[in-house]
């Protein structure tokens, strides 16, 4: 320090414009070289993994799957062995949720009920994202008559609530109630909205510089469709399809309730809510329970839908 | 506007064709022969079984039966149920009470959706904002069956505000619990529509141009933001419809609502299936319907639906 600060800076030293590292350019100029590469789906969990709801939703999603896969852990109780002797009693020791009209455990019918409410989610949520995909991405790639037939095929299975065609076809095959049977049928008709996102998708992003380069290079369309254009429009699917699998659940809970999903026999929530219902006035609380398991499943994944909604959309993000 | 219209109709048609047709299919691979079942352990004989076969055209094929069906629903003879009523006749019956129901449904929908998501739109991240978000989420996730038995234990049973089912000749105020469970199951988009909506109308030029004039901010609400951000939402109870169809199904049945949604109802319990059918068609009917009223409504409202493209 030979200059105190109160002293003229000699001339030579002053400059009149501010050279780079002064000035907010800098800044603008700059590139960070050492920091990670990102991309939507990095900058989409980076966002997520700060919500809480993303934490809670995702672990009770867990906790579902683990229920599902291994039911045995949770309960020692058979939920076949029912006794009449036990008829819509409250709780007692050991079976904390009490008994079903015909003498069942509650808490071990709900626990084994879980994997057939989450397989028919899960299988139909499959098929409708594997038709919905197809047809999406084959009419937004390639247009003109592809596009007018598929979109025409989806518009007259759009014109069918879903759900009422489930229960036509489920009406149809008596015979044929099954977990698969049942997936198929919730799937079958509820593909169009999904086809419909994503050819809007695909339709915005075909014209991309990327594309046409691609195209240049003399890559296969079929290939072109497969690595550049639908991992860059697959974002919004990934969204409808968590929030598909609520429905789907959702469907096949109101299927069996109406008589029509899967038979007595089979464990699932929507046969448990509909054998209840007879005795809602006396014993409310076997119909509340697997309500509750029903209701709040469906909402973890229709919570992880709208996180990943908001975590996708940047302009979303922004808005928050 | 009358073009847009016509071109609106004319592309109902080929939907209305592919979607009976798609029914009538799945009717048509109905597995079992419902006449020889006619007969019972003894079988039918088999000139009465022709007979038959040919009163209903079953010895045609598929085609062909698919047109007399076409024109059985053109000349309103839906056929008839096992219990020997006619359709149309229930349903000239039923369809004034599921009519009601349903617009005192979206009406409540409307009004609740409406003023929940404009204060939640108007109060962004505020406490109702959040409040009204997570409600409307739990409300989404409800199936409308645990959603009408909620109802029907805690103001039917416990309370005792309303009758837990409904009398013969559903009077108004019988309707009222039905109607809001209804309206209840559809309303959580219409909030969430109502809120995105006006808050990227508070954003927009018009809005900002209307506050620089001085206006006064409920004016401003009430005429720039609320009314531009209702386009939508008419599209959105318009397209709910589908779901309102399935509701109606579900609530007329718990609450015994004598429409056509508890005739579906009963035709599923007692798996009635050519009943069922028919009801089925009857409501894809509506819905198409419905949804070009929607569409020809959203372009009276919206110039620019009507002279874009």
């Amino acid at each position: 320090m030979e200059n105190s600060p109160n002293s003229p800076k000699p001339l030579s030293d002053t400059h009149f414009v501010a050279s780079i590292e002064e000035t907010p350019l800098q800044a603008t100029d700059s590139v960070a070289e050492d920091s990670r590469p990102s991309n939507l789906y990095i900058d989409a969990w980076r966002d997520a993994r700060q919500r809480p709801l993303f934490w809670i939703s995702g672990v009770f999603i867990l906790l579902v799957i683990v229920v599902a896969v291994f039911p045995g852990l949770f309960t020692q109780i058979d939920p076949r062995s029912c006794s009449l002797e036990f008829s819509n009693q409250g709780p007692s020791a050991g079976h904390i949720l009490g008994y079903t009209k015909q003498g069942c455990d509650v808490f071990s019918r709900i626990i084994f009920g879980t994997s057939t409410s989450l397989t028919v989610g899960i299988l139909s949520t499959v098929i409708v994202t594997v038709i919905g995909v197809i047809f999406g991405a084959l009419g937004g790639y390639f247009g003109r008559w592809v596009d007018a037939i598929l979109s025409r095929i989806g518009d007259i299975f759009f014109a069918i609530p879903y759900f009422l065609a489930a229960v036509v076809i489920m009406s149809v095959f008596v015979d044929y109630r099954n977990v698969l049977v049942i997936s198929l049928a919730i799937g079958f008709f509820a593909w169009p909205g999904t086809a419909r996102i994503l050819r809007g998708q695909v339709l915005s992003v075909k014209n991309s510089d990327y594309v046409t380069s691609a195209v240049a290079l003399g890559v296969s369309q079929l290939r072109i469709l497969w690595r550049h254009v639908l991992p860059n429009s697959i974002a919004p699917v990934i969204v409808i399809t968590t929030i598909g699998l609520a429905g789907a659940i959702v469907a096949e809970a109101t299927l069996s309730f109406l008589g029509v999903g899967l038979p007595p026999s089979v464990m699932s929530w929507g046969n448990d809510i509909s054998a209840a219902q007879r005795d809602l006035r006396n014993n409310p609380m076997t119909l509340v329970w697997p309500s509750i398991a029903l209701t709040s499943t469906v909402l973890a994944f229709v919570i992880m839908g709208e996180v990943i909604r908001d975590a996708l959309d940047p302009k979303a993000r922004a808005r928050r | 506007m009358l073009w847009y219209i016509l071109r609106r109709v004319l592309q109902v048609i080929p939907v209305f064709l592919g979607a009976t047709l798609l029914i009538y299919f799945m009717v048509f691979a109905l597995p079992g022969d419902p006449i020889a079942a006619l007969g019972g352990d003894r079988g039918l004989n088999p000139a009465v079984a022709d007979a038959i076969r040919a009163r209903y055209h079953l010895d045609q094929p598929f085609f062909i039966q698919y047109l007399y069906y076409l024109q059985g629903i053109f000349t309103g003879d839906l056929g008839t149920t096992f219990s020997g009523q006619k359709v149309s006749d229930i349903l000239g019956r039923t369809l004034p009470v599921t009519f009601r129901l349903a617009v005192m449904a979206i009406i409540i929908e409307a009004i609740v959706g409406i003023l929940i998501g404009l204060v939640a739109g108007l109060r962004k991240n505020g406490v109702f904002d959040t409040v009204s978000l997570l409600l409307s989420l739990v409300l989404i996730s409800m199936p409308i069956f645990v959603l009408a038995f909620l109802a029907q234990f805690v103001f039917g049973i416990k309370l005792g505000w309303a009758r837990t089912t409904v009398s013969g000749d559903a009077p108004l105020n019988e309707l009222i619990l039905p109607a809001f469970v209804l309206a209840f199951f559809v309303v959580a988009n219409v909030i969430r529509l109502t809120r995105t909506s006006v808050i990227e109308n508070l954003d927009a030029d018009f809005v900002r141009t209307a506050t620089a004039k001085g206006l006064s901010r409920p004016r401003i609400i009430r005429v720039h933001v609320l009314r531009n951000s209702l386009i939508p939402v008419v599209t959105l109870i318009g397209t709910d419809f589908g779901l309102l169809i399935v509701g109606a199904t579900v609530t007329e049945g718990i609450f015994n609502v004598p429409g056509v949604g508890n005739t579906l109802f009963k035709a599923i319990i007692l798996s009635e299936a050519p009943t069922v059918v028919s009801f089925v068609t009857v409501f894809v009917i509506v819905y198409l319907l419905s949804n070009l009223l929607v569409d020809v409504l959203y372009a009276f409202l919206d110039p620019r639906i009507r002279y874009g493209k």
